[in-house]
C-alpha cells in the first residue's frame, strides 16, 4: 500500500518541541459491533451482560467438525457502513484465516477479511469548531477499507490467584473493523473522526457506539515528523475504548515520541496500551515478537458474492445521514450550522426535535431544544431518551407562546413545571392562572398605580425617555409576568407622552 | 520453494510446537521433501485459468439473523479440564 499525504502541514496544529515544531500523524482502526441478533457465523446470541458461556454454540467454541454459517444481516450491516461511508462496495470479498493464540481465542485463529475485503476506500468529513470567529473546519478523512471479522471472546485476570477466567459469549460476534487512513494532524480530528463515525454507525443502526460495553473501541497509530518531511516510525495504542482516552493517548504518545527524537534516540516500532489511571502509554510488545498471522483463505468459506440489486436495495432504504440532514436543516428550516450541528450529533436529538418542529417555526423550535431541552437534561446528567419533557409537550408550550396565551418569560416557567411534574401545558396554564394579561383595562390600571405611585421616576423619564424601561420591569413585576410586554411598553409610552 | 532450519523453528514456534534441534533438523528434509513434491504442480500452465474456490459451482450459504442457538454453557465447558461458575480456567495469562 502507497501511502498518500493528502493534508498541508498547518501550524497550528503543530506541537511544539525543545528543537522546533512537530507534525502528529494519526490513523485509526476502529472496532465497531454488528447489531445483530446473532452471531456472524453461528445462531448463537449477542445479547451483553449474560452469564458466562450462555451465549456460545459449538462453533463459538470452536468443537471439532463445526461448521461456520454466515449470518446474511451481519452482511447488509457491513453494507449499510459501507454506503454511510460513501466507500466502494465490493461485490466479491474473501474469507480469511489469521492465526494466533491466546486462551480466549478457541479456534486459534480468527475468521477475518484480509486482502479482498466487503468494503473499499470511502470518507468522512469532520467538523472542527466554531473558532472565535464561529466558523467550522471541515476536514475529509480517508477511509482506507472496512471488513468483516470475528470478536474474542472475554478473558479475566483478577478473579483468581493463578488463573484467567474466560468467557466466550462476545466470542464469534460479528465485528467491522474500519480502517482509517493516516490523515489526522491532532488528538481534536482523531476525537472528532470517532464522534463522528459513531454518530454514523448508530444513524445507520449498524452499530449501537456503546463504548462503555466495548461495542467500539479503537487501535490508534501514533507517529510524529517534521512538517513536510516523511512520515515517522508508528506505534500503535491497543484496544482504547472512550474518545476521550483516544485523545488522551495520543497527547502523551505524541509527546513520548518527540522526547525520544529530540534527545537522537529513534522510535520502535511497537504496540502500546494506553493506561486510563497514569494517563500513559506503555510498551505491550516489540515488533521482534510482533505477530505473524499467516493469513490463508478460510477453506470453510466460500468467497462472499452479492449483486448489484442487493446493495440497491439496502440503499434504496439508507436512512438520511447526519450530514445530509444537517445541511437541510440550514436549508429548509433557516438553522444556523452551529445549531444544525448539535440538532444532528445523535439521531435521537435530531428525532426529538423534527418532532418539535413539525408545523411550528423550525428556529423557535431549535432555540427551545437547545438552549432549554439539552440544557435541562445536561444538567439533570440526563441522556435525551430519558427526557420528562415529550416533543408533544415541548411543542405545547411553543403554541402557547406563539397564541400568545402566556408570555417566554411565563414559557420558561411553564417548561420547569413540566419537567417536574408532567402534564398538558395548555391544561396547566389555565389551571395555575398563567394566562398573559391582554386585557388593555386591567395593564392600564397597573400603568397608572405606578406612575402615581413614583413621582421622582416619572421626572427622570421626561429627561431621559430610555428610562421608560424601568416602569415597564415595575408593571411586570405587579402584574406577576403575566402581562404582555409589548402591550406595557405601548401603554407606558403613551402614558408619559414618551415618542417612539 | 524450500524452507531451511531457521524458518522450521519459527513455524514451529508460531504453531506452538515444541521441536528439538535433533527433530527440527530432520523436519527440513522432510518438508523440503513434500514442498517439492507439491512443486510439480508448477508445470501446469494456469495462464487465464480463474482460481477454483469450490468444485461445484455454488454461492455461499447464508444464514438469516435468527438466535437458534445457546444456552448450555454446562455443555459447552462439560470437558474443560477446570472450570467455575461455567466460566474457562486457564493458567494465568496477562500480556
Amino acid at each position: 500500500m502507497t501511502i498518500v499525504d493528502v493534508r498541508t502541514p498547518d501550524p497550528k496544529r503543530l506541537i511544539p518541541g525543545a528543537s522546533g515544531d512537530w507534525e502528529v500523524i494519526i490513523g485509526l482502526e476502529v472496532h465497531a459491533q454488528v447489531l445483530s441478533n446473532s452471531k456472524l457465523f453461528s445462531g448463537a446470541s449477542t445479547e451483553f451482560g449474560k452469564p458466562a458461556n450462555s451465549n456460545v454454540s459449538l462453533v463459538d467454541a470452536a468443537m471439532p467438525g463445526m461448521l461456520p454459517v454466515i449470518n446474511e444481516e451481519c452482511v447488509k450491516q457491513a453494507v449499510r457502513t459501507g454506503l454511510g461511508l460513501k466507500a466502494q462496495i465490493n461485490k466479491r470479498s474473501v474469507f480469511d484465516r489469521k492465526n494466533y493464540f491466546y486462551p480466549d481465542l478457541p479456534q486459534g485463529y480468527q475468521i477475518s477479511q484480509y486482502k479482498d475485503p466487503i468494503v473499499g476506500e470511502g470518507k468522512i468529513v469532520i467538523s472542527l469548531g466554531p473558532d472565535r470567529q464561529g466558523q467550522f473546519e471541515d476536514i475529509e478523512i480517508g477511509i482506507e477499507r472496512l471488513h468483516l471479522e470475528q470478536d474474542a471472546g472475554k478473558s479475566m485476570h483478577d478473579q483468581h490467584p493463578t488463573m484467567s477466567y474466560v468467557d466466550l459469549n462476545r466470542s464469534g460476534v460479528a465485528l467491522m473493523e474500519i480502517v482509517s487512513k493516516p490523515d489526522m494532524r491532532s488528538s481534536e480530528e482523531a476525537k472528532a473522526y470517532v464522534t463522528k463515525l459513531r454518530s454514523i454507525v448508530r444513524y445507520l443502526g449498524t452499530c449501537d457506539g456503546n463504548m462503555d460495553e466495548g461495542s467500539m473501541r479503537a487501535d490508534v497509530n501514533v507517529s510524529v515528523r517534521r512538517p513536510g518531511s516523511d512520515f515517522g516510525t508508528r506505534c500503535e495504542i491497543k484496544n482504547v475504548n472512550s474518545i476521550r482516552f483516544i485523545g488522551q493517548a495520543i497527547e502523551y504518545e505524541a509527546r513520548r515520541q518527540i522526547a525520544i527524537l529530540e534527545d537522537g534516540g529513534s522510535i520502535d516500532q511497537e504496540t502500546r496500551l494506553f493506561d486510563p489511571g497514569k494517563g500513559e502509554t506503555r510498551s505491550m510488545r516489540s515488533k521482534e515478537d510482533a505477530h505473524d498471522y499467516r493469513y490463508f483463505p478460510d477453506p470453510d468459506l466460500l468467497p462472499l458474492e452479492f449483486d448489484d440489486t442487493f446493495i440497491a436495495e439496502l440503499k434504496e432504504h439508507l436512512p438520511e445521514l447526519p450530514d445530509d440532514k444537517k445541511a437541510r436543516f440550514v436549508r429548509e428550516l433557516g438553522l444556523s450550522v452551529y445549531d444544525a450541528s448539535v440538532l444532528v450529533s445523535e439521531k435521537a436529538i435530531a428525532d426529538y426535535f423534527e418532532a418539535v418542529a413539525e408545523g411550528r417555526d423550525g428556529k423557535i423550535a431549535a432555540n427551545w431544544v437547545i438552549n432549554d431541552l439539552l440544557g435541562a437534561l445536561n444538567k439533570a446528567g440526563k441522556d435525551i431518551e430519558e427526557t420528562p419533557v415529550s416533543p408533544a409537550q415541548l411543542g405545547g408550550i411553543i403554541d402557547l407562546i406563539k397564541a400568545e396565551t402566556i408570555s417566554g418569560k411565563i414559557a420558561k416557567d411553564l417548561f420547569e413545571i413540566v419537567w417536574n411534574e408532567g402534564g398538558d401545558p395548555a391544561e396547566i396554564v389555565e389551571a395555575r392562572g398563567m394566562k398573559q394579561v391582554t386585557d388593555t383595562g386591567a395593564i392600564e390600571k397597573a400603568v397608572d398605580e405606578i406612575i402615581a405611585a413614583n413621582p421622582d421616576q416619572v421626572a427622570k423619564v421626561q429627561a431621559k425617555p430610555t428610562l421608560a424601561g424601568w416602569f415597564v420591569g415595575q408593571v411586570m413585576k405587579a402584574t406577576g409576568g403575566k402581562a404582555n410586554p409589548q402591550a406595557v411598553q405601548a401603554l407606558v409610552k403613551a402614558k408619559l407622552g414618551i415618542e417612539d | 520453494m524450500s524452507v531451511d532450519l531457521a524458518t522450521v523453528k519459527r513455524v514451529a514456534r508460531l504453531a506452538r510446537i515444541a521441536v528439538t534441534e535433533e527433530d527440527a533438523n530432520r523436519m527440513v528434509g522432510e518438508l523440503n521433501g513434500i514442498l517439492g513434491f507439491v512443486e510439480q504442480l508448477g508445470e501446469v500452465d494456469v495462464a487465464g485459468v480463474e482460481p477454483m474456490t469450490s468444485v461445484t459451482p455454488m454461492d455461499m450459504r447464508k444464514r438469516t439473523d435468527n438466535v437458534t442457538d445457546g444456552d448450555k454453557a454446562a455443555d459447552i465447558v462439560a470437558n474443560a479440564p477446570s472450570t467455575d461458575y461455567n466460566f474457562f480456567l486457564v493458567p494465568k495469562v496477562v500480556e
